[in-house]
């Protein structure tokens, strides 16, 4: 009875806590740029993307209960796709650089998804790292292509839509086309978790068997999924590659995958939210310890991350997880 | 570039040597897998840290054997502290929590390893310098010795759990935990001293490699996704199919690198993995489940 009697106050009084706080942390992002220095303008803009990216495999992670270890080929190959309109199309055009990375992420997330999907549990995370291992090691060596350890690297286009204005991306333009990029994938992506769809994967998450005894094509809605968060690791992808001017091996190795699981884990899975917390988190304290341990900051961050495993599954914002998906 | 007979016969021979070493990784891993659902990311971090005590020791004190027996005892024990520490408070949760948590431990781990050796490769030394004539090659008896080495502790550890009280105790914790803990078998230390186990075969393979190749802090990587693959492909948990496994691959990769580069063969085995994940998805070398 309480139960009941607590669920009508919580639906309607959660959404209006939760814009107002979306405002406010919106607001926040969009004079952020305007009054931090350089090199937090830069560092903020980089969190951006790693959360669009973590948050995307939340979408695996969280809802779908699907621990993906393979999304660095996603991410790399939006880098990679990015810079081959870049590079072979004059003159540069940064919506020429969204699509080829789109579509080259989303190509490879058909392929991993169609054969990764079949397999539950770590065998689905193993197969998911093998995948993005292979990607690796074409792009690795394929040097003519890839440009091999050294990657690519090229200018940044300008902001631009034909006929209306051009701009030159500076690092103020530069965060706020970011800024929006993930704000209508964050949005666009919590509007999916709260679909019909998104309800499917949520009761795949919680009970595989009986959600296919009900009917629901699992198989299917696993695919879809995979393919969804593929894309939306792309688009990272991409925004990352605009940051930086260059593509590099290094984006597509694993590790990036296992640090996007660790953004997702500190930040609280099941959330969306928690996976950017969880990225700001983590590059704070790669920021702050690498002070001290210099290029050894892994040390402190690993046994942190390794002690909140252990003491605090629910990441920093898991006990928001009902008042964020209000 | 024709391939001749001769360079298949000695690319075999390659291919069983890696693979006697894969093996002797992989079985720890296997190991530490079917008994207690840890998945061990942090196994390659101690192949590396046991090649690292080995050459520590081999500077220190000149002897080979010596160093194969420090570091086996050194990571063993490293390998109890760890589980005891992170792995008991995980039991019983999501074997995918285990993931998490070794992953952490191997950033951990590798990151020490630069910070304590630096990133230069270290060498050790060959304990037999010996070669024999093969084809057109001076073959070096230490490459067949490892493989023999390999073998023979994979064997000791099969007649261990096959006939030894405590061998049996850890078989008895396969099967059933909780009967195994109602049978008087104190489950919790069966796992710590598997895993010790597990961790001490990987730092044996990592000071045998060591004379192979460099051994240097991202050693780690390339061999605990070898050992996935491996383990995955004989079958979760399953000794004998890990070792025929690990033959399989590295005979596979070493056939491929005749045409492509090394880089390239590992290639190879990632669709072993995971041709035998979408046809065969209990493991290659496993009777068929009735």
């Amino acid at each position: 009875m309480t139960l009941a009697a607590d669920a009508p106050t919580m639906s309607r009084q959660s959404p209006v806590a939760f814009w107002a706080g979306f405002g406010i942390v919106l607001a926040l992002l969009i004079v952020a740029p305007l009054v931090l220095p350089e090199f937090w303008r830069r560092f903020v803009t980089e969190i951006l993307i790693w959360g669009l990216l973590a948050m995307s495999s939340d979408l695996l992670i969280g809802y779908t209960g699907m621990v993906s270890f393979g999304h660095s080929a996603f991410f790399g190959l939006g880098m990679y796709g990015a810079a081959a309109a870049l590079l072979s199309v004059r003159p540069p055009s940064l919506w020429l650089a969204l699509a080829y990375g789109l579509v080259a992420a989303a190509a490879v997330a058909v392929f991993v998804a169609y054969f990764s999907t079949r397999l539950r549990d770590i065998y689905f995370s193993i197969t998911t790292l093998i995948f993005s291992q292979i990607f690796y090691v074409i792009i690795f060596t394929w040097t003519e292509v890839t440009g091999g350890e050294n990657g690519l690297s090229f200018r940044r286009p300008a902001l631009a839509v034909p006929g209306l204005f051009s701009i030159p991306f500076d690092s103020n333009t530069l965060h706020w086309f970011v800024l929006l990029v993930v704000t209508v994938s964050y949005l666009v992506l919590r509007r999916i978790t709260q679909s019909p769809f998104g309800m499917v994967l949520q009761s795949i998450r919680e009970n595989e068997p009986r959600t296919r005894a009900v009917g629901y094509a699992v198989e299917r809605y696993k695919i879809v999924a995979v393919m969804l968060s593929g894309l939306f690791a792309g688009l990272a992808g991409v925004l990352y590659a605009l940051q930086n001017r260059f593509a590099a091996p290094d984006y597509v190795f694993f590790v990036v995958s296992g640090e996007v699981v660790i953004f997702n884990v500190m930040g609280g899975i099941g959330t969306l939210v928690g996976p950017i917390v969880g990225a700001a988190f983590f590059l704070l304290l790669r920021e702050g310890f690498s002070r001290f341990f210099t290029e050894f900051y892994l040390i402190p961050v690993g046994l942190i991350f390794t002690a909140m495993v252990i003491f605090m599954p629910q990441g920093l914002l898991g006990f928001l997880r009902r008042r964020l998906n209000a | 570039m024709p391939v001749l007979l001769d360079q298949i016969l000695i690319q075999t021979i390659n291919g069983i040597v890696t693979g006697m070493i894969l093996a002797l990784v992989a079985s720890g891993l296997t190991l530490i897998f079917g008994i207690m659902d840890v998945v061990n990311f942090a196994h390659g971090e101690l192949f590396m840290l046991g090649a690292y005590v080995g050459v520590t020791t081999v500077v220190a004190t000149g002897s080979f054997w010596l160093a194969l027996l420090v570091a086996t005892v050194v990571i063993a024990l490293l390998g109890a502290v760890i589980q005891i520490t992170t792995l008991r408070p995980l039991l019983g949760r999501d074997p995918l929590t285990t993931i998490l948590a070794t992953f952490g431990l191997s950033l951990v781990l590798q990151n020490y390893a630069l910070w304590q050796f630096g990133p230069v490769a270290r060498k050790i030394p060959e304990p037999i310098s010996g070669h024999f004539p093969l084809f057109y090659l001076d073959y070096p008896w230490y490459r067949l010795v490892i493989a023999g080495l390999s073998a023979a502790i994979i064997g000791a550890l099969w007649l261990f759990l096959k006939y030894g009280t405590y061998g049996i105790w850890i078989r008895a914790t396969t099967q059933d935990r909780v009967m195994a803990s109602a049978m008087g078998i104190p489950v919790p230390w069966v796992h710590t001293a598997v895993f010790a186990i597990g961790a001490g075969m990987a730092a044996a393979s990592g000071v045998l490699f060591g004379p192979l190749v460099g051994v240097n802090h991202a050693m780690g990587l390339d061999w605990v996704l070898k050992a996935f693959i491996v383990v995955v492909v004989g079958g979760m948990g399953n000794l004998g199919g890990s070792i025929a496994a690990a033959i399989f691959v590295s005979l596979l990769e070493a056939y491929a690198s005749l045409w492509v580069s090394p880089a390239q063969a590992v290639i190879v085995s990632f669709v072993v993995l995971i041709l035998t994940l979408l046809f065969r998805p209990t493991g290659l070398f496993v009777p068929t489940p009735k």
